[in-house]
Order: structure tokens, then sequence, then C-alpha cells
């Protein structure tokens, strides 16, 4: 009997080891295949640096460079991430960045010190999130042409107030963020508001019902509406959020550039889609991540850097950027078909 | 001497969508020269199978002939070069070109090959025009432009311009004036009369009448009567194929008292219509109760469930709920007050497909499992899976994607969110669409049980059989008009397929 026993003792001794493929593969589910890949890439590119500019590229300092570059823009996109997601788009976040720096840095508003530029910039951002939601949300404009219409119109009201001259920014407690004595632990503040703003962002997208909503009114607005959502009010809080971010934006702008200026944040739009669309969020609602449209913006802003240090113009870097984000839209695809 | 063959005959073709079997083997012969009628409620298979017939679907198997020539139709394209053309209910037609240029979208008379000769297309699409008993339609005009009645003529004059030798309409009386049905009666004369063969798909049945040779019902999926004679088939027997049940469900026990005796309405609605949907309706369901609407397609049924839930905004009347009148036209109001609907389209219209059943379940009452905007999930899953498991949801497992569902579970996942809810009035409007046939007993058997916990429900179906043996009391509709009340058990199919087709022609 005993002899009768081992054989199947041999299919259940592969039992075990069948047994882990489901706890590893759990593993993976929870990491997400996107996100790990994303992080392929990304290693990829730090690898590719580090052979080709050895010590300029992994140098502590370009790494902080990198980084602040990126906090700006990643500001951006993940109140852009929330708008896609939510079937949107926003078109103007590059011009609110601009119109927000802009009138936070008049000689006026520097005269209220350090909050008056914060709080300028953050109500200019809301005030222009507040405008789209409102055409968007009860005025029944589609999107694309409502932001369409507000970068526009903020990028002339900001070169209306600056006549095209640069603000200078002499608030010292301002341009003191920037310095390098401001850095904890060598991580400069733009990079942690970029953090913060990066957790909330998170915890807002996954662990609450203003979440829950964005991703419902974009998978299906009609399903949305007939369960009890209200569509249009969440539709004015997401430009809310995303005109909110702009602000944020603008003002870590002022501190990394010490000024204000009409054409700042220019094309920030499309890096910021492009950033969401690499990162796995879907141009049709419904479906996106913050941790994927925040690895996206920091491959994008390595491979500029790279591209940099490299001396390589910014049309070869243009032509990059193009192909990642074709590359990486049809290997989204592909996944998407077999799950 | 071999009968000659017919011009179309198309067997054992079967279609399935992920989660749906469209087709189930059905068989359609067309003769030259005759006016095919295909009949069918909603969701039968009628669109999937012209679709077939037009080259825009592939059926998973199956043959066509076409003059006694097997053919594959892989694309439009080829339909279109064998002579089969199709006039589709949503017209498509480019609003932005004029008449002429629709008329011969795709291939414009040309010179030297690519310079189109804009002149000769209007005169030939003004010969089409008249021959339709159009000729007041400019040909330069933009179809923007023009009246529904009018786009239908060019979206004909279009097929008529190939060379055509069957022409698919879908129901192409719908946005016609009676006057005008009359011109499209005349017209399809002509062209049978020229040996051209008309499929023409209506739910109307007296048209059928009028100018129908041969009749094929279709009912989910499955062609249940094929090549009848349109004008002697009795109406009855028509519609009860189209209506009728082929397999017998399980209805389950009603409670023994009668309810309509029982405590106070929790949903009265009192003079509710819609301008050109339905007329002023007055009904009440009670605690424990089902109410049953019966009618066909375009009685009105589902226009009346989606203004009672404030999805439509009503012309005239109320909604109460225990006494209270709702905000019209508000969903939101519907839903805070207890109602819950669950929508004849699924898919678009109640589930988030991408997302778990979980996040399906609880989008109505997040309220309940988040303090300060922030979701309990735990407490969110442990209540979706009471809730799913309290219905019998299988898989039993409510992480799993919503659309790797049966329908009959996807159903289930709908009901769970209005159980999980609270609702005290569910609204189900054709609960068993898209649902196995095996799979409906048992939701019959979660409905009924709802109800005995004293949920009241309104339920709309096109399947007579079906409000029969689930609803307590039934309100028949004919033309948006409430025509007759009485308790289930005192109708029966054939009194209630008399009221629905009463006063129509040939009953």
């Amino acid at each position: 009997m005993t002899q009768h026993a081992s054989p199947p003792r041999d299919s259940t001794g592969k039992v075990p080891s069948a047994g882990a493929p489901p706890a590893w593969r759990g593993l993976m589910a929870r990491a997400d295949v996107r996100t790990l890949s994303l992080l392929g890439v990304l290693a990829v590119l730090i690898i590719i640096g580090g052979i080709t500019k050895p010590d300029e590229f992994l140098d502590t300092r370009n790494l902080q460079l990198v980084l602040t570059q990126a906090s700006v823009i990643g500001v951006v996109t993940v109140g852009m991430t929330f708008v896609i997601v939510s079937g949107g788009i926003d078109l103007s976040v590059g011009a609110i960045v601009a119109l927000a720096s802009v009138w936070a840095t008049t000689v006026a508003t520097q005269e209220y010190g350090f909050v008056g530029i914060l709080f300028t910039a953050v109500v200019v951002g809301l005030g222009c999130g507040l405008v789209n939601g409102m055409l968007i949300a009860y005025g029944a404009i589609v999107p694309f042409i409502a932001t369409l219409a507000m970068l526009a119109s903020a990028r002339g009201l900001a070169l209306q107030i600056t006549d095209g001259k640069t603000q200078i920014v002499t608030v010292p407690s301002v341009l003191d963020l920037g310095e390098r004595d401001a850095y904890v632990l060598g991580i400069p503040p733009l990079v942690m508001v970029f953090a913060v703003v990066t957790i909330i962002g998170w915890l807002i997208l996954n662990r609450t019902t203003f979440g829950r909503r964005t991703v419902a009114v974009g998978g299906n607005a009609e399903a949305a509406r007939l369960a009890g959502i209200d569509v249009r009010r969440q539709r004015l809080y997401l430009y809310l959020l995303s005109g909110l971010c702009c602000g944020i934006a603008a003002f870590l702008l002022i501190i990394l550039a010490g000024s204000g200026q009409n054409t700042n944040g220019n094309l920030y739009e499309l890096d910021a889609i492009a950033a969401a669309i690499i990162g796995g969020t879907l141009l049709s609602g419904g479906r996106g991540t913050i941790v994927g449209s925040v690895l996206g913006v920091l491959i994008f802003t390595t491979i500029t850097n790279i591209f940099a240090l490299n001396n390589l113009q910014s049309d070869v870097q243009q032509i990059a950027k193009g192909a990642i984000i074709v590359a990486a839209v049809l290997v989204q695809r592909r996944t998407a078909s077999t799950t | 001497m071999a009968p000659e063959p017919p011009l179309l005959s198309m067997s054992g073709i079967t279609k399935s969508f992920p989660g749906v079997r469209a087709l189930d083997g059905v068989a359609l012969d067309v003769q030259a020269g005759e006016v095919h009628c295909l009949l069918g409620q909603n969701g039968a298979g009628k669109s999937t199978l012209i679709k077939v017939l037009a080259g825009a679907h592939q059926p998973d198997t199956g043959t066509i002939h076409w003059r006694g020539e097997p053919v594959t139709l892989r694309s439009p394209i080829a339909a279109m070069r064998l002579g089969i053309a199709t006039i589709y209910q949503e017209l498509d037609l480019v609003e932005h070109l004029s008449v002429a240029e629709n008329v011969h979208l795709g291939h414009e008379p040309t010179a030297a090959g690519f310079v189109v000769r804009g002149k000769v297309a209007r005169e030939s699409t003004a010969q089409l025009l008249k021959r339709l008993g159009h000729p007041e339609i400019d040909p330069a005009r933009l179809v923007g432009e023009l009246s529904a009645a009018q786009q239908q003529i060019v979206s004909m004059a279009r097929a008529l311009s190939h060379d055509v030798r069957l022409i698919v309409m879908d129901e192409p009386s719908a946005a016609l004036d009676p006057d005008e049905v009359d011109n499209l009666f005349r017209i399809v004369g002509d062209l049978t009369a020229a040996g051209v063969a008309v499929v023409y798909i209506s739910h109307r049945l007296e048209e059928i009448r009028r100018i129908g040779d041969r009749v094929t019902v279709l009912k989910d999926g499955r062609a249940v009567a094929v090549g009848l004679p349109a004008k002697t088939t009795p109406t009855r027997e028509v519609v009860a194929l189209m209506t009728g049940r082929n397999v017998e469900y399980v209805f389950p026990e009603r409670p023994a008292k009668d309810m309509a005796a029982v405590g106070q309405p929790v949903l009265e609605v009192r003079g509710l219509a819609r301008n050109g949907e339905f007329e002023p309706l007055d009904l009440s369901v009670r605690p424990g109760e089902i109410v049953g609407l019966a009618g066909l397609v375009g009685s009105g049924r589902s226009e009346i469930l989606e203004t009672i839930y404030g999805a439509r905004k009503p012309d005239a009347g109320q909604v109460l709920v225990d006494g209270r009148e709702l905000r019209p036209g508000s969903v939101r109001a519907a839903v805070r007050a207890g109602l819950g609907l669950a929508p004849e389209e699924r898919k678009a219209q109640a589930l988030l497909m991408l997302e778990s059943v979980t996040r399906n379940v609880s989008v109505s009452s997040m309220s309940r499992f988040s303090r300060g905007g922030w979701i309990d999930r735990a407490a969110e899953l442990g209540a979706a899976r009471a809730a799913t498991r309290e219905l019998s949801l299988r898989p039993d497992n409510p992480n799993v994607p919503v659309r790797t569902l049966s329908g009959g579970n996807q159903q289930k996942a709908v009901l769970a969110r209005w159980l999980l809810r609270g609702c005290r009035v569910l609204l189900l409007d054709e609960p068993t669409r898209g649902v196995d046939v095996g799979a409906r007993a048992e939701l019959y058997a979660v409905v009924r049980r709802l109800a005995d916990e004293g949920l009241a429900v309104l339920l709309v179906s096109s399947e007579v059989p079906e409000v029969l043996g689930l609803a307590d009391r039934v309100l028949v509709l004919r033309e948006g008009r409430v025509v007759h009340t009485a308790p289930a058990r005192e109708l029966d199919e054939h009194r209630v397929l008399d009221l629905v087709m009463e006063g129509s022609p040939a009953s």
C-alpha cells in the first residue's frame, strides 16, 4: 500500500512547488506588472545615464536637479491624472501655471511676502479650475474646448500682466527654499512637496469616496448617474483639483526660477498628458494610477537630463519622447488584451 | 425541373459576443421579389443578423448562399458588391456633405479616375430621388438640413445607386408620418415588382400585414418561426412567438394572503406623463408587492420606469414615496428616498465594467463605509460579500471583475447594489434580458424573496409569461396608455395579448 501511495506523493509533492507560483503571482499582481515595467524602464535609463556620463549623471547634485525639475511637472500631472481618469482632459494646465506664477510675482503681491505669493498662486489656480469646471459641468462644454479656451485666455492674461517682462522675486523667504541650505537630509523642499502631493493624490484616488466617484464617472458616466452619483458636481471638483495642483506647481516654479514669467509652463499640458498615458491611465477614462503617472514624469525628466548631459539637442529628445509614448501604449494594449 | 434557388439562404448562423450568444443557429431564406419580414423583441438578434448579412459582423458558424452559391461576406464592401444594401435605423449619412455626395459616397463618378464629376452625380441623384417619389429634395443641399424622413429617402437612394438585389430596411417607418409611410410602401412595391428582395424589420404588425409576403420570427437569438405567410398567420400566433416562453419557467409561489389588502403603498405615481412617450399614469406599489407592466415595444414601458426614477423629467404628474413627493427629474432624490433601478441596458446604464464586483455593489452606498470621505475597505468588502452571498452570486468572490460574470450574475450584482443601499422600491426593467434561460428561475426566486422581505417591486418585461408568472398585479400598456389592470392570477397570456393589440388592424 505504501508503494502505491508513493506515486500520488510524487504528484502531491509537486503541489508545494506548484503552490509557490500563486504566492509569487499574488505578489506580482499586487505590485502590478505595469508599475514593475515602468520601474524597469527607469532602471534602464539610470544605467544608460550611469554608463554614458558616470561622473555627472550619478552625482548627488544632478539627481537632486532631476527630482527638482520633476517636481513642478509632477504636481501638475497628479491633478491631470484625476481629470483623465474621470474621462476628461485639461489642456490649460501650462497656461494656468504661467498665469498663477506671474500673478503671484507682481510687485503688489510681493509686498505681502511669502504668504501673499503662495496664497495668490493657489487662488489663481483654483479660480481657473473653477471656471473650467463650471463650463464643463454646468455649461455642458466639452473639456477639450473649455480648457483650450482657458489655455488661450490665461496665457493672454499672463502676457498682459507682465507685458512680456520677467518679474524677479525679491522675497528672501521664498528664494531661500530653493537654496541648498533648505535641503533636509539632502532632499530639496520642492521634492518634498511633490512627494506629499503624490501621497495625498494616491490616497484620494484609492482610499476615498472622491476617488471612487472619479473612477465611476470616467468608467461609465451614465451608470454613475443612475447609481445616484452627482456627476456634474464631481466634474466641477475635478477641474478645481487640477487648478489647485497648477497653483502649487506655479509656487514651486517661482521658487525654482526665482521669478515669474508669462512663458512659464510651456507645453506642460502635453508633458502631463504623456506622463499619465505612459503611466497606464486610460485616455478614455475609468482607469489610472498616481504611481504610474509619477513614474512617467520621472522617466521623461530623466531622459531630458541624460540627453542634456550628452549634449544632444532637444529635437532628438522630442523624437525619443514621441517614440516612448507610442511604445508604451502599444505595450499596454497587449497586456490589456491578455488580462 | 429543379426549383429556382432562393436569392439568399442563410443557415445555422451563430454569433457570440462576450457573455452573450446573440445568434444561435439562425436560418433565413429570401426569394427574389418578396418582402420578407423579420420580427422580434429588442435583443432577439435582429440587429446582429442584419449586420452579418451586411458583412459588418462575421458569424462564428453557419453558411450563406447567394443565388445558390456559397459566399462569405467578409466586409460591408463585399456584401455591397453582391448587391446587398442595408438601410440602418441609425442613418449612416454624413451630415456635412450634400445629398448627391452622400448618395455617391465611395463610388463617386469621376473623370480621369479622381476628379469628382459633381454635375453627373447630382443628375443621377435627382433621377433616383424622382424614382423614390421625392423630386423636391435638392441633390445639392446638405443632408444635415433635411428632415428625418427625407434623410431616409436619401439613404434609400444611396442603396439604389448600387446595382442592388436585396435591400435590408431596419425599422424604416419608425421616424415617419403616416403619409410618408404610404410613400415608403409604394417604393417597396416598386422595388419588389422589379425583382428586388426586401428584408423588412418592424415592430408594427399591421405594416407587416400590408406589405409582407413571409415572416421570420426571432427570439433569444433563435429563429422560432421561418417563412410564415405574412398575410394569413393570425396576429396572436405571431405575437405569441415573439413574446412566448420557449422553456417552462419555474415561477416562485405567491404569498398566500392578498397583498393588495396589506399596508400603505410605498410608491405612488399620480398622473405621471411624458409627451409622446406615455399618457398620464397612476399606479401604486405596496411593500411586498410585485407590480408588472406588460406591453409591446413602443408601449412606453422603459420610459415610465426611467421617469419614475428621475432619469427622465416628467411633463406632468408626481412620484411619491411614503406620501412625500420626489423632486422631479432627480435621480439623486429618488435614490435618497429609497428607489433603485436595474436598467434594461445593464452594461451601458448600470455596471462599471472595469471594476470589481465589490465596487459595483458599493457604489451607491459609499457613505455607509466612509468617514469624512475615507473608505473603510474591510467594511466595504464585508458588506459586498454579504449582499452578493444573499443573492447566491457566482463566483463567490466579490474581488473578481464584474465583466467576467455571466449575464445573470451581473444582474445579481446590480440587485446587490440596491439591497446594500437598503432600497425599498426596486424598479426592474427587463430583468432577464441577456440572462441564460437556466438562470432565470433563480432570478425570479430572488425577486420574490426580496418582495417577501418587504420590498416593493415594479417590473417591466416584454415577455408576457414573465410578467404574469412573477407579478401580483399587472398593468397592461398599449401605446403609452394603461388599458387594463388586474391581479395576475385573473389574466392569461391570450387575454394580455388581446389587450396589447386591441384596436390594431387584423387582430
